[in-house]
């Protein structure tokens, strides 16, 4: 479906997304018109879902992030629809996977201190539905994060 | 810390679902002039609020089926293991993030792959030889969501 011209400008745009048509195209070494047509019928098809901003949240007063790892009681078959539903409701929670693993499913939290977190945790998470058991991560530093593909 | 107001908020908003809209197209959304949208965006990238764009791209129409957390421990703890643990993981080009943190794992990787017999392969011959690598527990990803967040 992809050719090799279309991973080319893949690799260059995922490297900088905020790089302009222009400068795109020069780099991937096509003209500005195929680069534009490239990058549409990439959208079109899905391959492309966004160009996204991305907030550091420590300039908005958030200095902690928490993982929370959890594991659901498996023998309520609504348990992972209803967990992950409240979950949505939590402002704070800012990823939610699930897995297929020991762990069932990871909420990537953020809050303003550790008085915020514990208050957060104590609020709004444990009262989340069909939890069995929880444990919290402390995130202390991004050592890669570009969370490129290898295209 | 930086104080937001509502507007900022909208624009922070709108900017995180899509980072390439112009302050016209933006400010005509929000009913603002477009200079004055403009001064707005450029004060939240100015003031690190928005500390860059993030290309979303759809894994799997990619090749990629396979998304993998990795807890990893260290089997021997010291400065010097650290940095040439952290170097190695990081030039690993399947590995899309490396967060240090605190708890039962000392890293948290998320790696790609094309599909199960690939992150084998990726598992055994790259991150199994990492330098210091002692426990690794894999958590494969089934469905992942980011939220808004607090904003």
């Amino acid at each position: 479906m992809l050719d090799d011209t279309d991973r080319r400008i893949l690799r260059h745009y995922q490297h900088d997304p905020a790089l302009g048509l222009s400068d795109l195209a020069d780099l991937a070494g096509v003209t500005a018109n195929t680069c534009t047509r490239r990058l549409e019928r990439m959208q079109a098809g899905g391959v492309i879902l966004g160009n996204r901003a991305v907030i550091d949240w420590r300039a908005l007063g958030y200095e902690v992030e928490v993982s929370l790892r959890a594991q659901l009681d498996k023998t309520q078959p609504r348990a992972f629809d209803e967990f992950t539903a409240a979950a949505r409701e939590v402002p704070e929670v800012i990823e939610i996977q699930t897995f297929l693993g020991r762990v069932d499913l990871r909420l990537y939290v953020i809050a303003r201190d550790m008085a915020h977190y514990q208050h957060i945790y104590r609020t709004a998470i444990l009262p989340l539905p069909h939890i069995t058991d929880i444990e919290a991560l402390m995130h202390m530093a991004r050592i890669k994060a570009d969370e490129g593909l290898p295209i | 810390m930086i104080e937001l107001d509502e507007t900022d908020r909208r624009i922070l908003r709108e900017l995180v679902q899509d980072a390439t809209q112009s302050a016209s197209a933006l400010g005509r959304k929000l009913g603002l002039s477009q200079p004055a949208t403009w001064r707005r965006v450029r004060r939240l990238h100015d003031t690190g609020v928005i500390k860059g764009q993030r290309l979303d791209l759809d894994r799997e129409l990619l090749g990629f089926g396979v998304s993998v957390f990795l807890g990893v421990k260290l089997a021997t703890k010291g400065r010097v293991s650290l940095d040439d643990f952290e170097r190695a993981v990081s030039a690993i080009p399947e590995v899309q993030s490396v967060e240090h943190i605190l708890g039962v794992y000392d890293y948290r990787l998320r790696v790609v792959a094309r599909d199960i017999s690939d992150f084998e392969r990726v598992l055994r011959r790259r991150i199994m030889t990492l330098p210091g690598v002692g426990d690794v527990e894999a958590n494969v990803v089934l469905s992942e969501e980011r939220r808004p967040g607090p904003i």
